[in-house]
């Protein structure tokens, strides 16, 4: 049997991962790669914690889906909002988008 | 009479006894039992697959009204293997500046897509490869990795037509997917469990009878996901060429192609086990599993026939017409349905049997009635609007 | 070393090496798909772990709708795909660092926490997961809430991504 705590530092180094990408990229798109990364280790580490705990408490698997949810409509208003930008500064570098207002 | 019933345990059982005289540990004895029985599984469905292309050309050529393969072999027979010979020796081509991993791995993961809808087909009482009870959603996440195939390919092969065909399949497909879903789960509200098998095996009425329109809705829903006409965005021939396989050849793009053609026979299948009882036909699969695997064939192939009959029958549709469809009409019906049917069921928890069918039966026309009106009068308005616009139009050029 | 340890361990590091091409690549159609590599390894945690809805979602709604929708905006924004220039920021080495220290911070949380040896116990006869789940995302007692929250946040979020979105011309 694995034990639990293989889940967590794996949820953990899979955080860490997506932490990286979305502080050291340049590009918004791969930004939000790594948030993707970091909601789904969170995912795992919620399921694992269901499959440890008490299984007829399902709320681990609850939150998992509300997490998809979010993580859903993340992605939709993030890129539509990267798709909107490239159209009006031609570019998707965040360092180059710096004015508050164009 | 014991092998008739239940062949694939009595077979299991005569491997394992021959195998542990080997002096094999039980669980590798099973894991291999399992191996051996997933690769008979793909070789069969391979094979099927060469039949498939034999039947989809003369299918098509009696409805072109020609004759179709008749050269190699009685009634053109041999074709097939002579097609995959051809393939076999035909140059392997790879575009310049094609990203050459994505590109071949993306013939591959199109046909694994088909293969793995295969482990939750019931094909008898007692063979089924696994009993999820979340099949239906099974399905649909088959259908996901297809979709990932088509802009692999789409993409890595580097050529326009390849991407816009692409860009245009994965989107029909991720749209079609919502029906499809919803009506898949009409046969859950039946059920009450969402297993392949388990929706098998409570039809003991077809539920084709208790919901009409959700059958319906599942075969456009499935002809798109499949790209095949009316809605072959992806190929387009007259458009795009070929689409995203355009730059394929050999046995890559026969890879493509042959998954195509059974991923239309597979989805015939769905259709039959959804909607028209799978295996089961008057008790008559329980004489054998052999019987019950013939008659989930036959009705598959009658699915896969009607999928023939619409691809070469009917124009293709405009890329926005065919999304327009989906999202202002199809989705919106399929939503529907799936309210009525829920409520429907409630209602009639606890009515006779015949006044439940006839519930379901009646509310499931009247559905599809209220739809076809509603959409009848908002075309009739537009076009009368368009027509409206055309027809002042010279008034306006005299003055 | 048992059977499921060996196959955690396996699926782990896939997943974790597919997660650093993530991040690290150049190619920004590349990272989507180690993306996708990243989603099924979870995918395959999460059905190691029984929960089979959960894996099954995580196809459809991960790979099947999130990662598409990435392949297509990285297409959109097309002039970047052919990668000039650093892919990293200035501060990388800063990001490293701090990821580094939110590893080793959890690492040592999870290392001190009393609970962690715990084993899972066995499934109790007649418990259907999937059933419960979907008792529980429409029972009032417990979670519909929550659950008509999601769905108006999804609802807002296409109406959001479509006015954003939009080409007005």
């Amino acid at each position: 049997m694995v034990p639990l705590s293989w889940y967590l530092i794996f949820s953990a180094a899979l955080f860490s991962i997506g932490l990286f990408g979305a502080l050291s990229r340049r590009n918004l798109v791969a930004i939000l790669l790594g948030i993707e990364l970091m909601l789904n280790s969170v995912n795992v580490n919620l399921v694992a914690f269901w499959r440890y705990g008490d299984v007829t408490n399902i709320t681990g698997q609850v939150f998992t889906i509300i997490v998809f949810a979010v993580a859903a409509a993340e992605v939709a208003v993030g890129l539509a909002l990267v798709i909107s930008v490239y159209r009006k500064r031609n570019t998707v570098i965040a360092d180059e988008i710096d004015m508050l207002k164009f | 009479m014991d092998f008739l019933k239940d062949p694939l345990k009595v077979t299991a059982d005569w491997l394992l006894g021959i195998f542990a005289g080997w002096g094999m540990p039980e669980l590798w004895a099973n894991v291999l039992i399992g191996f051996l029985g997933i690769f008979i599984l793909v070789a069969l469905l391979m094979a099927l697959d060469i039949i498939l292309v034999w039947i989809e050309r003369k299918v098509v050529s009696r409805f072109q009204s020609r004759i179709g393969p008749n050269r190699v072999g009685p009634f053109g027979l041999i074709q097939p293997f002579a097609d995959i010979i051809k393939l076999l020796i035909k140059e392997d081509t790879t575009p310049e500046g094609a990203d050459k991993t994505l590109y071949n791995l993306a013939p591959i993961l199109s046909m694994m897509s088909v293969l793995i809808l295969w482990a939750v087909v019931p094909l008898a009482p007692s063979i089924l490869g696994v009993d999820l009870n979340i099949g239906a959603l099974y399905i649909i996440a088959a259908g996901a990795i297809g979709a990932l195939s088509i802009i692999m390919a789409g993409w890595s092969s580097n050529n326009k037509y390849s991407l816009i065909g692409a860009f245009r399949e994965v989107a029909v497909m991720l749209s079609f997917e919502i029906p499809m879903l919803t009506v898949m789960l009409i046969p859950t509200i039946f059920t009450g469990s969402m297993g392949i098998g388990a929706i098998t095996q409570a039809q003991d009425t077809w539920f084709v009878f208790l919901a009409p329109l959700a059958a319906v809705i599942f075969l456009i829903a499935a002809i798109a996901e499949l790209g095949r006409a009316p809605f072959d965005m992806g190929e387009a021939e007259s458009e795009l060429i070929s689409g995203y396989n355009i730059e394929y050849s050999g046995m890559k793009f026969g890879m493509f192609y042959a998954g195509e053609l059974l991923r239309a026979f597979t989805f015939g299948g769905f259709w039959a086990i959804l909607f028209f009882g799978g295996y089961r036909f008057f008790g008559l699969e329980q004489v054998s599993a052999f019987l019950a695997v013939a008659i989930l064939f036959f009705k598959a192939f009658i699915g896969y026939w009607i999928i023939m009959w619409v691809k070469y029958t009917l124009l293709r549709i405009r890329i926005d017409h065919m999304l327009a469809f989906n999202w202002k009409f199809l989705t919106p019906v399929a939503f529907v349905l799936l309210m009525t049917t829920a409520l429907m069921n409630a209602l009639l928890a606890n009515a006779p049997a015949w006044l439940y069918i006839g519930g379901m039966f009646l509310s499931n026309i009247l559905v599809a009635w209220i739809s076809l009106e509603v959409a009848r009068s908002t075309s009739r308005r537009e076009r009368e609007r368009v027509e409206g616009a055309k027809a002042s139009m010279p008034e306006v050029a005299q003055h | 070393m048992t059977i499921d340890k060996i196959i955690f361990l396996i699926v782990a590091a896939g997943t974790l090496i597919a997660a650093l091409r993530v991040v690290t690549t150049g190619n920004l159609i590349h990272a989507a798909f180690w993306l996708i590599a990243t989603l099924f390894g979870v995918a395959v945690i999460f059905a190691v772990l029984h929960a089979s809805f959960l894996a099954v979602v995580q196809v459809v709604v991960y790979i099947g709708a999130i990662a598409i929708l990435f392949i297509f905006a990285v297409m959109l924004t097309r002039k970047d795909m052919r990668d000039q220039g650093p892919q990293l920021n200035r501060n990388w080495g800063f990001g490293a660092l701090l990821a580094a220290l939110a590893f080793v911070g959890l690492a040592l949380l999870v290392h001190g926490w009393s609970g962690v040896t715990k084993t899972a116990s066995a499934f109790p006869s007649g418990f259907d997961a999937v059933s419960a789940l979907g008792n529980a995302l429409v029972s009032p007692d417990a979670y519909v809430l929550p659950f008509e929250v999601a769905s108006v946040l999804l609802v807002a979020a296409l109406v959001g991504a479509v006015y954003v979105a939009y080409n007005r011309k």
